[in-house]
């Protein structure tokens, strides 16, 4: 009498356990490893790491378990070695190598900071190591230097200014006067050149008003935002992350900024968590259609199941819409290049196989499907997302709405043109709807 | 808090480059316990609570800092002395982000509870009004206690001269220890105060400290009339820079202190140390 | 403390021949440790320099950043991708950039001289970030391997290649070092330490001591931010930011200023320390480096090389009780 309970439990659990696991794991290739080294590099320490770091690592620990229970890349589980980005630079070069020496992984996925992107791939070309930069932003990385091991699985920080400036056209187009609040660093320069150059080019009449450069994380925008209310520009357009973004919320809205000026920011630089703390009439630009919302989860398979793994293993989607999107990303990236290079040699790849198979590579991801479409095929594009921040009187939280996409055709440059160029020469062969 | 730091200074004599974290941790414990229960209901709880948190910190570290560390060294010499606190600097450092974490503290209620106030056509923000009352508040009521109370002058008796003052019958080493804990306090008032204004991360320890070293370099070591110079020098050179001239606000606090040290090394106010023969 | 013990030559000498022969066997990445090492070695032997002067810097990344970004500008402005070529230049903008500065700076001491040297090399690091066009800003600048006269250095023997030029270098600037310590000059510098005064009552002049000292300290951290750049192939600003001069102070404090050849020790010691220290415990590698340092403040202030000092003892005593 007692086992009928226990076996109708059992037949239960066997009927509604995760198709995954009802899936047959992908058959071993031939000469296959006993596992996949993969060196994961993020900021787990430092400002940027409950921003970028720690999501993108939920990221990393949610899909790769998914990988796994499906059977693993090409039927090989993956093992990841986990370590932190941050430090001084040649603390990050000796890290790469300790990975490749040491650690030995087959392949690195990682990188927030710019600098490291700029540092790490020449260490990668000699050390001969499939690396796949999976967050940092800079044009630079393949606009100034051809790699053949280094792979950038997201867009680049191109299509934040363009798609922002092609936003704030659509939402205000009789804009006037516009001020920048960019953090002077490479990235927040590069930032608001971009945007600059390319609403310029849009609307040759706009005027600069204020530029504003700020010290990295300095905090105490009083002084900044005092000029800006003295110079009262139709729109303010910020590259703040961190803790310069929660300070110019906060502030900004205690004297009335977001009242005054249109303000949009280019990097969606906020935890899914903090989203319910911005400003009403806040544009967000998000590099790449990284949001629960789009795509739509019913129509996009992969999107869902990120969603769901994330909320069941942490309580909410995985963190933020930048880090975390960007390595599910870099895991798909590597997983689909791996399986095309199985297919085309009919055994376990090597790295230059690999290398072959990843190069204007195309794969399916939660945001879409990516191509990897420029930098000799290195680099991937990215269709540029931008909404407006308004608060939902009914259910009293702050909704993304006014939302619109902009085509990875329209806000990428093409294949071997640099970006600075492309908007200069005025956008020749941009496919905008 | 360069109050903080140019009092100890005067007294001790040791040039607390921990006094940063001194800073952080009034931060991260005032951003900690607002989160934790101030209310909207009642802000001026929360206020109360800031203040709870610095002196709490200023009790506690500031005697173990002092009692455990600062004491060993005293007679020995400053580049010891000044990498001992180095060595303190980096512990803690990393003692915050073992208590705190790694993710940022955000408590700005007291923040936008103050609202703002239109000043010449531009809304300012009313917190840091009440910034500057505290330390107005603070300073004067330091000068107090140095310049009128018995223990003030016991104070300044030990820094004059510290073998006399022993003979004498005062309890040094405990002077030493209020006085580290009273600098302490003011340390962690700062951070605590001033924590509702942006995130607390790690790392604003050792962020603050360099512009407090300017501040006290340029008023002079060992005077708080001088570090309140100082500070409001630094703060106007800054907030004039990004007016006129943004590119230069990174410059402007160094500039200034390596200007004032270049024409009158020991500060604005600073006494000349007559050189040992 | 003395140099030029009997037992010194020897163990340079050794150590110098252990450093030439074992690499070849070791691991790449070790290998790359141990360049990293010897190049910062040199920052930490000007600071060591000055110390012996009694005086402390909180700003010697300034003539680091210095030779690394003459390195990086010759590159990408002249276009010379002769390694020898570089060091040369780095040479002469370290020891202008300090001749110029060691001008104010030398007057000062204590407290004093600390902070206005770190506030000079803030003002470099705040150059160095702001002109981004000029100077890559954060994003900084690649170094690509340079020729060695002439000669382009095959990949498969990239990083010894790098290694043995950086070990060949440095070994000869600590030889240089040791003989200004052994000349008047720094002999002079060593009185300074003691007494300023009595000193100038004997006829010498402290101020062209501090002075050649200055500059010659600011050579050496020159130099090997060259050999670090190359090494790593690419600088950032942060090689002038206060927090890579408290680097080289604690490895001075580490080794000990006891030789010119204790930074050497420190400076390995810490390369390997904070590497292991960071894989092992992410979050509290600050904070090892912090007790590490408070352990030698009071147990052994005389830094690493002290061991030395002390093994030298205690065999001098075994050897003379077995007599």
């Amino acid at each position: 009498m007692m086992k009928t309970p226990l076996l109708s439990v059992i037949a239960l659990i066997a009927v509604l356990s995760p198709p995954a696991a009802a899936q047959t794991p992908a058959p071993r290739a031939a000469g296959a490893p006993k596992e996949l080294r993969v060196g994961i590099v993020t900021l787990l320490s430092g400002p940027a790491s409950s921003t970028f770091g720690i999501p993108a690592k939920k990221a990393a620990d949610a899909w790769v378990e998914k990988i796994n229970d499906e059977g693993g890349i090409g039927g090989v589980k993956i093992v990841p070695v986990l370590t932190d980005e941050a430090g001084p630079g040649d603390k990050v070069v000796a890290e790469f190598r300790r990975l490749a020496a040491d650690e030995k992984v087959d392949l690195v996925i990682g990188y927030i900071s710019s600098a490291n992107c700029v540092a790490v791939p020449a260490v990668a070309e000699e050390l001969r190591v499939l690396t796949v930069l999976f967050d940092c932003g800079t044009t630079r990385v393949f606009e100034e230097a051809k790699y053949k091991y280094v792979f950038r699985t997201a867009a680049h920080t191109g299509i934040d200014g363009i798609g922002a400036a092609r936003y704030l056209l659509a939402a205000k187009p009789d804009v006037k006067t516009i001020a920048g609040l960019n953090q002077d660093y490479a990235w927040g320069r590069d930032s608001w050149e971009i945007f600059s150059r390319a609403l310029r080019k849009l609307k040759p009449d706009v005027q600069v008003v204020e530029t504003l450069w700020p010290k990295l994380f300095q905090g105490d925008l009083s002084a900044e935002i005092s000029k800006l209310l003295t110079a009262k520009p139709d729109v303010i357009f910020h590259s703040l992350w961190g803790t310069d973004l929660a300070s110019v919320n906060s502030q900004g809205r205690v004297r009335g900024l977001f009242r005054q000026s249109l303000v949009i920011h280019n990097n969606s630089a906020f935890l899914f968590k903090e989203f319910r703390d911005l400003p009403d009439g806040f544009v967000v630009g998000f590099r790449g259609t990284h949001w629960p919302d789009v795509p739509d989860p019913a129509r996009n398979p992969l999107q869902k199941e990120f969603i769901e793994r994330c909320t069941k293993k942490f309580g909410e989607p995985c963190g933020s819409p930048h880090g975390s999107y960007h390595m599910v990303q870099a895991l798909q990236g590597v997983k689909t290049a791996y399986e095309k290079a199985i297919k085309a040699t009919g055994r376990w790849p090597s790295v230059d196989d690999v290398v072959k198979a990843f190069e204007y590579l195309e794969f399916d991801s939660p945001s879409g499907r990516i191509a990897m479409g420029v930098g000799g095929g290195h680099q991937a594009i990215e269709d540029s997302l931008y909404g407006t921040v308004k608060l939902d009187p009914q259910r009293n939280q702050n909704v993304l709405s006014s939302v619109r996409v902009f085509p990875a055709k329209c806000v990428n440059p093409p294949d071997g043109v640099k970006t600075l160029d492309w908007i200069d020469q005025g956008f020749r062969g941009a496919q905008c709807p | 808090m360069s109050a903080g730091l140019t009092f100890t200074y005067g007294v001790v004599r040791i040039l607390n480059l921990a006094h940063g974290n001194l800073y952080a941790l009034g931060a991260y414990m005032g951003a900690w316990l607002v989160l934790g229960w101030g209310s909207s209901a009642m802000p001026v709880l929360s206020y109360l609570l800031l203040f709870a948190a610095a002196v709490f910190i200023g009790v506690t570290a500031g005697p173990l800092i002092e009692r455990l560390f600062l004491r060993r060294v005293y007679g020995k010499e400053e580049e010891i002395q000044i990498l001992l606190t180095f060595s303190i600097l980096l512990i803690l450092e990393d003692v915050i982000k073992l208590v705190w974490g790694v993710s940022p503290l955000f408590a700005d209620k007291p923040y936008i509870y103050m609202g703002h106030v239109r000043l010449g056509g531009v809304d300012y923000a009313g917190y840091p009004f009440l910034l500057t009352g505290i330390a107005v508040v603070t300073g004067i009521l330091l000068w107090l206690v140095v310049t009128r109370t018995r223990f003030g002058k016991v104070l300044v008796s030990v820094i004059t001269d510290r073998e006399v003052s022993s003979a004498l019958g005062v309890n040094v080493p405990r002077i030493y220890t209020l006085a580290f804990t009273l600098g302490a306090v003011f340390a962690a008032l700062g951070g605590a105060f001033t924590a509702p204004m942006f995130s607390v991360v790690p790392g604003i320890g050792a962020e603050v400290i360099v512009v407090s070293f300017a501040v006290v370099a340029i008023g002079g070591l060992g005077s708080i009339g001088g570090a309140a110079l100082g500070a409001l020098l630094v703060g106007l050179a800054r907030a004039t820079a990004v007016h006129l001239f943004p590119e230069l606000d990174l410059f402007a606090i160094y500039l200034i202190m390596a200007l004032v040290l270049l024409v009158r090394p020991q500060g604005l106010f600073g006494q000349v140390q007559a050189r040992r023969i | 403390m003395a140099i030029g013990r009997r037992l010194d030559p020897a163990l340079a000498l050794a150590g110098l021949g252990l450093f030439l022969v074992v690499p070849p066997f070791l691991p790449q990445w070790i290998t790359f440790l141990l360049t990293l090492a010897w190049a910062k070695a040199l920052a930490v032997l000007g600071i060591v320099l000055l110390l012996r002067g009694g005086l402390l810097t909180f700003g010697h990344a300034l003539y680091y950043a210095v030779g690394a970004y003459t390195a990086g500008f010759a590159v990408k402005f002249l276009g010379v991708h002769e390694g020898l070529v570089v060091l040369g230049l780095a040479v002469v903008t370290g020891a202008a950039a300090s001749a110029l500065l060691g001008l104010l700076l030398a007057r000062y001491r204590g407290v004093h001289f600390g902070l206005l040297n770190l506030a000079f090399s803030m003002v470099l690091y705040a150059i160095l970030l702001k002109f981004y066009e000029v100077t890559g800003g954060t994003d900084g600048l690649r170094l690509p391997t340079p020729l060695l006269a002439g000669v382009k250095p095959d990949a498969q023997h990239l990083r010894l290649t790098i290694y043995y030029v950086t070990v060949v270098l440095a070994a000869l600037l600590l030889y240089v070092a040791y003989r200004f310590t052994t000349s008047p000059l720094g002999y002079t510098l060593r009185a300074v330490r003691d007494n300023e005064v009595r000193v100038e009552y004997m006829g010498a002049s402290v101020r062209q001591a501090i002075y050649c000292s200055y500059i010659v300290a600011g050579v050496m951290a020159s130099v090997g931010g060259v050999l670090a750049g190359f090494s790593v192939g690419h600088i950032v600003p942060e090689l002038s930011f206060w927090t890579q001069s408290g680097e080289f102070v604690f490895v001075a404090l580490l080794g000990g200023t006891g030789s010119v050849l204790a930074p050497v020790a420190g400076s390995i010691v810490f390369e390997f320390v904070r590497n292991y220290a960071f894989k092992y415990s992410p979050y509290t590698w600050q904070m090892t480096l912090g007790i590490v340092l408070l352990g030698i403040i009071f147990f052994l202030p005389g830094g690493l090389w002290s061991l030395k000092g002390i093994a030298a003892r205690r065999w001098t005593i075994v050897t003379r009780r077995s007599q």
